[in-house]
C-alpha cells in the first residue's frame, strides 16, 4: 500500500478496532485519554488477557475514561461512543448486522481472544468503513488481522516501534505491509479523534 | 454492491450441506462459520469454498471432515469452575426434592460436560436417580463421549477445575490411567444416554429438570438461538433449571421472560 493513497475521506469511518497485548494498560490509557462521551463511532478492543480470570478491564477503564465501556457480550448490539472490551477465553467477532457474537475456536496465536480474529470480521462488516489500530504486544497476532483491513480498503494504523513497550507486534505488521500510518499514541490519538468530524 | 464471492460461495457450501446431509447450518452465527470454512479449505489442500464443495457434495468422507471444522469440538472438564461451584450450592438442593431426575446437556461435545456433572451429582447423591441424556451433531464427537478417553496432558487442568468447582474427593478417583491416555470410570456413564440431536432441526424428546446447554448458543444467530431456547421451555418441567455459558444470555431473546435468573454471573436461570 503506498502513501500517496490516504488522502482518505476520513469521515467515512464508522467503527474503530484496536488489538493490544503486553503493555496494553499504559497505552490505552495515553490512546483514548480524553475521548468525549459523544464520540461518534464503536471503539472495540481485543486486549490479550488470562482465560479463566474475570477481566477488570471494563471496570478500570470505566472509571478512568468518559466514554461508556463495556464487556462485549453475545448477540449485544454495536453502538457508537462505546468501548467494548473482548471478554476473556472467547474470540470476539463482528457479525455483518452490526452485532458481536463471540466463540470458543481454537486459540490464534496462542490466545483467545485473538485480534486477527475481531480484525477480519471487523474488515468484513464495514470494508473502508473501518479503522484498525496495532499497539504495543509480545506476540504476532493482529498483523495479518491489520492487512485484512487495509486489503479490503479500511484504515491501518499501527503504533511507532520506537516508542512501543514491547515492539513485536507493530513490527509483525510493518513485516508484511506497509499500513497507511506508524505514529506514536499522541499522533495516533489525534487521528482518531479526528475520524469523529 | 455486489456480494464478496467468498460469501456467495459460503452460503452455497452451507446450501449444498443441507440439502446433501441435512445438517442445517444456515442460521449459524456466519463470522465464525467463515473461519472456520476457510480452515477447513486450507486443511483439505482445497483452492476455494467451492472446490470444497464439490468433493463435500460427492464424498460423505470429506463432509465428516468438514463437520469437525463446523462444529468445534473444543471443550472442558469442569470448565468454568465457578458454574460448577453455583451448581451444587443454589441448584442440587432443590434438585434433591424430586424424586427421579430427567437432565439434558445439549451440545456435549466429546463428553467432558457430561462426566464433570456425572461426577458432580454422585458426589451429592443424586446419580442413582437421575437420567442424563446427552446430546450432538457431531457424531465423533459423540463416539468419543461414549467412550470417555481423554489426554493425559489435560488431566491437569481439569483436576485444577474439579478442585475449585467444589470438588469432595480427588479428581483421579474417576479414572484410570493408561498409557498417554485416561480412561473414565464406566459406572459415571451408566445412567446416561448418547444420542443424535440437532438444535436448529430436532424437536423435544422428553421432560426435563435441569438443561445444561453451554457454549452452543454462541454460535447460533438470534433466530436459531430462539428456537433452541424455545425448545428448552417446551422440555423444562414445572419451574425446571437451564443453565448456559459464561458469555451466554437469554436478554436478548425472545424467552428471556419466561425464564428468571438465579445465579446471574454463572448463567443459570429457572423457568417462571
Ligand atoms: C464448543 S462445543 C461446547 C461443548 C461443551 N458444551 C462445553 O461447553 O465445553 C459446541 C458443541 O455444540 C455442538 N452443536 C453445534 N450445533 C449444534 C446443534 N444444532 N445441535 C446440537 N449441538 C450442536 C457442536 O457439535 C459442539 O460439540
Amino acid at each position: 500500500m503506498n502513501n500517496e493513497h490516504i488522502h482518505r475521506p476520513y469521515a467515512r469511518v464508522e467503527a474503530v478496532v484496536i488489538g493490544v497485548s503486553a503493555g496494553g494498560l499504559d497505552a490505552l490509557s495515553v490512546l483514548l485519554e480524553g475521548f468525549p462521551t459523544d464520540y461518534g463511532l464503536p471503539l472495540i478492543v481485543v486486549q490479550h488477557i488470562p482465560e479463566g480470570v474475570a477481566s477488570q478491564l471494563a471496570v478500570i477503564f470505566d472509571r478512568k475514561l468518559a466514554l461508556r465501556v463495556k464487556e462485549a457480550n453475545d448477540k449485544m448490539p454495536i453502538e457508537s461512543g462505546c468501548l467494548y472490551f473482548a471478554p476473556p477465553g472467547y474470540h470476539l467477532l463482528v457479525e455483518t448486522n452490526r452485532h458481536f457474537s463471540l466463540s470458543i475456536d481454537p486459540r490464534v496465536h496462542f490466545s483467545r481472544p485473538a485480534i486477527d480474529a475481531l480484525f477480519e470480521s471487523a474488515a468484513d462488516t464495514w470494508g473502508p468503513a473501518l479503522a484498525g489500530v496495532l499497539l504495543t504486544g509480545a506476540n504476532a497476532d493482529g498483523a495479518a488481522g491489520l492487512r485484512h483491513i487495509a486489503e479490503q480498503g479500511g484504515l491501518a494504523l499501527v503504533q511507532d516501534p520506537a516508542e512501543a513497550q514491547v515492539d513485536t507486534m507493530p513490527r509483525s505488521a510493518l513485516a508484511l505491509f506497509t499500513p497507511h500510518h506508524v505514529l506514536p499514541l499522541a499522533g495516533l490519538r489525534e487521528l482518531l479523534l479526528q475520524l469523529d468530524c | 454492491m455486489a456480494e464478496p464471492v467468498l460469501e456467495i460461495e459460503l452460503k452455497l457450501l452451507i446450501e449444498a450441506i443441507y440439502l446433501r446431509y441435512s445438517y442445517d447450518f444456515r442460521d449459524y452465527a456466519m463470522a465464525s462459520m467463515k473461519r472456520r470454512v476457510v480452515q477447513a479449505v486450507r486443511a483439505l489442500e482445497c483452492h476455494s469454498v467451492s472446490e470444497l464443495q464439490g468433493r463435500v457434495l460427492h464424498e460423505p468422507d470429506t463432509f465428516m471432515a468438514v463437520l469437525q471444522y463446523l462444529t468445534i469440538p473444543v471443550s472442558e472438564m469442569f470448565r468454568d469452575p465457578e458454574y460448577y461451584r453455583a451448581l451444587r450450592e443454589q441448584v442440587v438442593p432443590l434438585l434433591r426434592t424430586y424424586p427421579s431426575l430427567n437432565i439434558w446437556i445439549a451440545g456435549c461435545s466429546t463428553g467432558e460436560e457430561v462426566y464433570s456433572m456425572a461426577i458432580l451429582l454422585e458426589e451429592e447423591g443424586l446419580l442413582s436417580r437421575a437420567h442424563i441424556y446427552a446430546t450432538d451433531i457431531n457424531p465423533r464427537s459423540l463416539e468419543k463421549a461414549r467412550q470417555g478417553v481423554y489426554a493425559t496432558d489435560s488431566v491437569r487442568l481439569f483436576t485444577e477445575n474439579y478442585q475449585r468447582s467444589g470438588g469432595k474427593h480427588s479428581f483421579s478417583d474417576y479414572y484410570t490411567a493408561a498409557y498417554d491416555a485416561v480412561l473414565m470410570d464406566k459406572r459415571l456413564r451408566e445412567r446416561v444416554t448418547f444420542a443424535d440431536h440437532s438444535l436448529a432441526t430436532d424437536s423435544v424428546f422428553a421432560e426435563t429438570q435441569f438443561i445444561s446447554c453451554r457454549n452452543v448458543l454462541i454460535y447460533f444467530n438470534r433466530g436459531l438461538q430462539d428456537r433452541a431456547v424455545g425448545l428448552f421451555h417446551e422440555s423444562l418441567g414445572h419451574r425446571g433449571f437451564l443453565g448456559l455459558g459464561s458469555k451466554e444470555s437469554l436478554d436478548f431473546g425472545q424467552h428471556a421472560g419466561a425464564f428468571e435468573p438465579i445465579a446471574r454471573a454463572e448463567r443459570i436461570f429457572r423457568k417462571r
